[in-house]
């Protein structure tokens, strides 16, 4: 029987973690996601599942907690929101340098500095370029639903342990905040000592047995040789991921004249855009980036060849536009549409926009 | 007949000449060799082996463990 | 007796245990991180814990710490070792975890998470290298370096009103309800290293009986540092370093 709920985004992203068997959730409380780690609290998960729920002095100590676990095989993540994801920058390119598996959520606010804690999607570079220092990438997941918040725990989970990775499910505070209908999957059960070595490999620090060599958790490698060679082996590892984890939704692209392409809550609205635009019979279509890294550059590409103009549509002063005019290459028109600093564009003035650069004039 | 009642075997190639089993040793055993090791350090040996008892406080205090302390059993009529 | 009668294997009394592996450290001759180290691994071959155990070695000298003892490690990023032992204890509270800290790791960029872990009661063992100074990076101030003592970056010597005061951190997490075992030892003789092998045995007996954070501090030498012999060094850590930071037990619960 199918388990229907009405939920937050941020209590979905908890009740999720614990039905995909997540093993441990190490957070610090900020607005607009504190709903995680008070749902996950209030549900007490050690009781039932075994799953680990700590509250950490800070975003610096949650993401570490997150780095310990995540070199013991685990499957453990964090959430935050903007600021504290930048605290948390640190510990994500030792996590990356370190080849770890780990789930980190993004309910983004307005930046910069303390910013405001209205939503906003100002920190997609920090989330798909890397972020902290060195060349890395996080996989990066751009849930539109709160359906999809739930649904990308598991598929986060996955991403990272299949590529030893970690991935980050960029949201923002209005996924986090607003209330949908939620089909729950049913609880599964978290893997064993013995499981995770089966599937995963024995990588992990689980206590050097007789028979295997001592496993080490490290990002540090002083011959220069030495760290060329694994810096070409995370780039191959990047352009699997371009290569085979692309994930997209186009919508009324077949025929369109024009495209929007938008993530998260902006798609939400430009969808309704698109519905305002056909009605005044502008042939307009809608991709939208599921996956923000690797980026969905080829479905960009062929339709633009399809069309007259590309808006990009950010809650942010214009950061995705740079990917969508990468993909593009000059074949036709990319510009860029956004408000920002907690402000929600409205699908009219962004059909306006859409007028105004290619339309008009 | 010497009176030694314990010896230490140096592992001369591990041993980086910081001389603090020299002034660890009780019965002033050991000192730095004039002779260098592959990696230019005057190693640790034994000078006066005749003194050696066997007590280990070379072994407990070398840094880089790389002295192995010897005791003979006492003799038991 | 002649020598070779002596040097038999039945007559070994004391030998490089098999948990240590048989790289040569990367130290400066005399460092006292190879004695703890080497304490370290004896106690855990000893305890019979080599299966079981997960070290976290920091950023600093110590940092290829995982290269000298055979078991699983963690490298942590600077001064996170207690969150990343943390995280590995609360998934796996049958293993036994340490985390191996020098001053600037511990007490400057790590202070939070040092005391935090210990304040949460961390089924952990802290092991803290005080010398007073920054070895790796080459020889810059601490924040255990004394008063009046020259580094790199306070060349005349540290002066309190200028560069702050040096931080007694053991003193402050003794005072927390998380810990229960805090001591600070050191290396400088045989009896002080035996003494600092029985306080670390009973740090890693806390953990296996659920006690709570065991802390282990031992001042040591960083002789390169402080531009003495090893010798000297021992000799300037008695005069100096032990009247600010008196050995013994501050806490035993």
């Amino acid at each position: 029987m199918r388990e229907l709920k009405l939920m937050k985004g941020n209590e979905a992203i908890a009740e999720a973690a614990i039905r995909c068997g997540t093993d441990g959730y190490f957070g610090y409380p900020i607005t607009p996601q504190s709903e995680v780690m008070e749902t996950l609290m209030a549900e007490q998960p050690w009781k039932t599942t075994g799953m680990v729920v700590l509250q950490a002095e800070s975003e610096i100590a949650s993401i570490n907690m997150v780095y310990g676990g995540a070199g013991c095989g685990k499957k453990v993540m964090t959430s935050s929101s903007s600021p504290g994801i930048s605290l948390m920058q640190e510990g994500l390119t030792y996590i990356a340098g370190a080849e770890l598996p780990c789930v980190v959520v993004n309910v983004v606010r307005g930046g910069p500095g303390l910013g405001t804690i209205q939503p906003a999607q100002s920190d997609y570079f920090q989330a798909v370029k890397g972020g902290g220092h060195g060349d890395y990438k996080l996989i990066t997941l751009a849930p539109a639903s709160v359906q999809e918040m739930a649904d990308f725990v598991e598929l986060a989970f996955d991403l990272a342990f299949k590529y030893r990775n970690p991935a980050m499910i960029l949201s923002d505070g209005v996924i986090g905040q607003m209330m949908e209908k939620v089909e729950l999957k049913p609880q599964k059960p978290r893997m064993t000592e013995e499981e995770i070595i089966e599937k995963y490999g024995d990588w992990a620090t689980t206590g050097k047995t007789r028979n295997r060599n001592r496993n080490i958790i490290t990002s540090v490698e002083l011959s220069s040789e030495n760290m060329e060679n694994f810096n070409h082996k995370l780039q191959a590892k990047y352009k699997k991921m371009q290569e085979e984890e692309v994930r997209y939704e186009s919508i009324n692209c077949d025929d369109a004249e024009y495209l929007l392409v938008a993530y998260g809550s902006s798609a939400r609205i430009c969808q309704k855009t698109v519905e305002l635009a056909r009605a005044q019979g502008i042939k307009v279509g809608l991709l939208r980036p599921i996956t923000l890294f690797p980026f969905p550059e080829k479905p960009i590409h062929e339709l633009a060849k399809q069309t007259k103009g590309i808006l990009s549509v950010e809650m942010s002063a214009g950061q995705m536009v740079e990917d969508v005019k990468l993909s593009v290459n000059g074949i036709t028109p990319v510009e860029h549409y956004g408000r920002f600093g907690g402000i929600i564009p409205s699908p009219a003035e962004v059909l306006e926009a859409l007028k105004s650069n290619f339309l008009e004039g | 007949m010497a009176k030694a009642k314990g010896a230490i075997v140096v592992d001369i190639e591990k041993c980086k000449g910081c001389s603090v089993c020299v002034s660890a040793c009780p019965a002033q055993v050991i000192n730095l060799a004039a002779e260098v090791n592959d990696k230019g350090y005057h190693y640790a040996y034994m000078e006066n082996p005749d003194n050696c008892i066997g007590c280990a406080n070379c072994g407990v205090v070398c840094p880089d463990t790389c002295i192995t302390v010897y005791r003979a059993k006492p003799v038991t009529a | 007796m002649d020598i070779k009668e002596i040097i038999k294997e039945e007559n070994i009394v004391y030998k490089k245990t098999s948990v240590l592996t048989d790289k040569v450290m990367h130290y400066c001759p005399g460092c006292t991180h190879g004695v703890v180290h080497k304490l370290v691994a004896e106690v855990i071959e000893e305890m019979g814990l080599q299966e079981k155990t997960i070290g976290v070695s920091p950023v600093g000298c110590s940092v290829f710490l995982y290269d000298y003892i055979d078991i699983d490690w963690q490298e942590a990023a600077h001064g996170r070792a207690p969150a990343l032992a943390t995280g590995i204890k609360r998934l796996m509270p049958d293993k036994v975890v340490f985390t191996y800290q020098g001053d600037g790791d511990l007490a400057a960029i790590g202070t939070a998470e040092t005391i935090h872990a210990c304040n949460r009661d961390e089924n952990i063992v802290v092991i803290f290298i005080n010398n007073g100074i920054y070895g790796m990076t080459g020889g810059q101030m601490a924040p255990t370096t004394l008063p009046g003592m020259k580094a790199s970056t306070c060349p005349f010597g540290r002066e309190p009103g200028q560069d702050g005061h040096p931080l007694k951190i053991t003193e402050i997490v003794a005072q927390l309800p998380g810990t229960t075992f805090v001591t600070r030892q050191a290396c400088h003789t045989p009896a002080a290293v035996r003494k600092t092998k029985k306080v670390l045995k009973k740090a890693f007996e806390n953990q296996i009986n659920k006690r709570g954070t065991s802390f282990v501090e031992v001042v040591a030498t960083c002789n390169s540092g402080w531009k003495m012999s090893p010798v000297k060094a021992n000799e300037w850590m008695e005069e100096n370093m032990f009247p600010f930071y008196p050995l013994g037990d501050i806490k035993d619960i």
